[in-house]
């Protein structure tokens, strides 16, 4: 065979998007703003321990429009992660794996994150403002 | 390794659309994808209309009578045309599948056919499948002994023993299963894919077998065994309606049992 430079078939570009695929993608996106997430968490916490003057910085910028959207977000990729890990749990016990039984607990692991945030907003407004 | 883009020599370009058959009633829109490697040119998608009256019902069928009618360059493998060969695997509008088993009239508007997804390709729609087949080697997929059969019969089994290959021993290995994995597409060199691990475990899980411990510790591995995060594309696209990724659960939750 002559020594040619063979292509790579297309592959990400012609797939076609399945949900079982779509939450696994979520789970990891999700897995790593969790990590992103974290950091802001500590530097709340660094601010707490540093002093009123610091605290109120870091205060400031959670409350104002944009810092209640991250935190939004963070909440969002919280709850979708622990509703999809539970799902991960089931899949190392083995099991879980039909198709139908797949399909569902997807839309599940989608729409309980949604309410879980929803509620953790609603509840949070109320206490808070 | 991840790359999401295609390599420059392999981006697809528009092709020709070859000329619809005249006075035809029912026709059909077939978009192949086309590479070879006598010229220097990147893939193509090339456009043929088949007339459905004249042809049978199988996408198999549009394609053999592309290429016997309108393009004999047309390049694709094709065997036993009843799902049991596994050679005519593609990619048809977005999932693998075999275009003998897939119906023409199960898909809706034009056919956009594509080889195997992420593999190099040898012309048209004939992927290489020669590292699949090595993975395959490596799990050394025969029954594997060390004491001696019965003089006077076979190894038997149990009903129930044999139940337990139920759903594994229909694997024809199509591939279309490991090609549609993303875990596989980035780490084919080191991870072994659905359909090859769905192979080592009906060894595995079979009663007559021996060498279950030197079968699992050839797949304690972070790369040959661990990259299955449960995508389940696999289970979706397999055309045979078989589970690898039960199969790949399985022998997970063995690692896990025997070390106690």
């Amino acid at each position: 065979m002559a020594n040619v430079e063979r292509p790579l078939s297309p592959h990400l570009q012609i797939y076609k998007p399945q949900i079982t695929m779509v939450t696994s993608i979520t789970h990891r996106i999700t897995g790593v703003a969790l990590g992103a997430g974290t950091l802001l968490l500590t530097w709340w916490l660094i601010a707490v321990a540093a002093g009123p003057e610091a605290y109120s910085t870091v205060n400031a910028f959670l409350t104002s429009w944009f810092g209640r959207l991250v935190m939004f977000g963070f909440s969002w990729a919280l709850f979708y992660h622990l509703c999809n890990g539970i799902r991960h749990l089931f899949w190392d016990a083995g099991k879980g794996f039909e198709l139908p039984t797949m399909r569902k607990t997807g839309m599940l692991a989608i729409v309980m994150s949604v309410v879980l945030t929803l509620l953790t907003w609603v509840v949070a407004y109320g206490i808070g403002g | 390794m991840v790359e999401l883009a295609l390599p420059k020599n392999s981006k697809v370009g528009t092709g020709k659309a070859h000329p619809k058959p005249e006075g035809a009633q029912k026709v059909k829109t077939f978009n192949v994808y086309r590479w070879s490697p006598d010229d220097t040119e990147n893939p193509r998608i090339d456009t043929y209309y088949v007339d459905l009256d004249t042809c049978g019902p199988m996408i198999l069928d549009g394609l053999i009578k592309i290429k016997n009618e309108i393009d004999p360059t047309l390049t694709f493998r094709r065997s036993c045309r009843e799902g049991i060969c596994g050679s005519c695997a593609m990619n048809i509008n977005g999932t693998n599948t075999l275009a003998c088993t897939k119906g023409m009239d199960e898909v809706d508007g034009d056919i956009n056919i594509y080889p195997l997804p992420h593999q190099p390709v040898v012309k048209d729609l004939v992927p290489d499948l020669t590292n699949f087949y090595a993975q395959y080697a490596s799990i050394k997929p025969w029954m594997q002994t060390q004491t001696p059969p019965p003089p006077d019969r076979e190894r038997l089994q149990s009903k129930e023993d044999r139940e337990k290959l139920d759903g594994l021993y229909e694997c024809i290995l199509c591939a279309c299963c490991s090609t549609s994995c993303p875990s596989y597409w980035w780490n084919s060199d080191r991870f072994l894919g659905p359909a090859i691990l769905l192979q080592a475990y009906r060894w595995i899980a079979d009663s007559r077998d021996e060498f279950t411990g030197e079968r699992l510790d050839n797949l304690e591995d972070p790369f040959r065994l661990y990259r299955c995060h449960t995508i389940m594309n696999c289970a979706n696209t397999c055309p045979k309606g078989l589970n690898p990724a039960k199969a790949i659960a399985e022998i997970k939750k063995l690692m896990v049992e025997r070390r106690g």
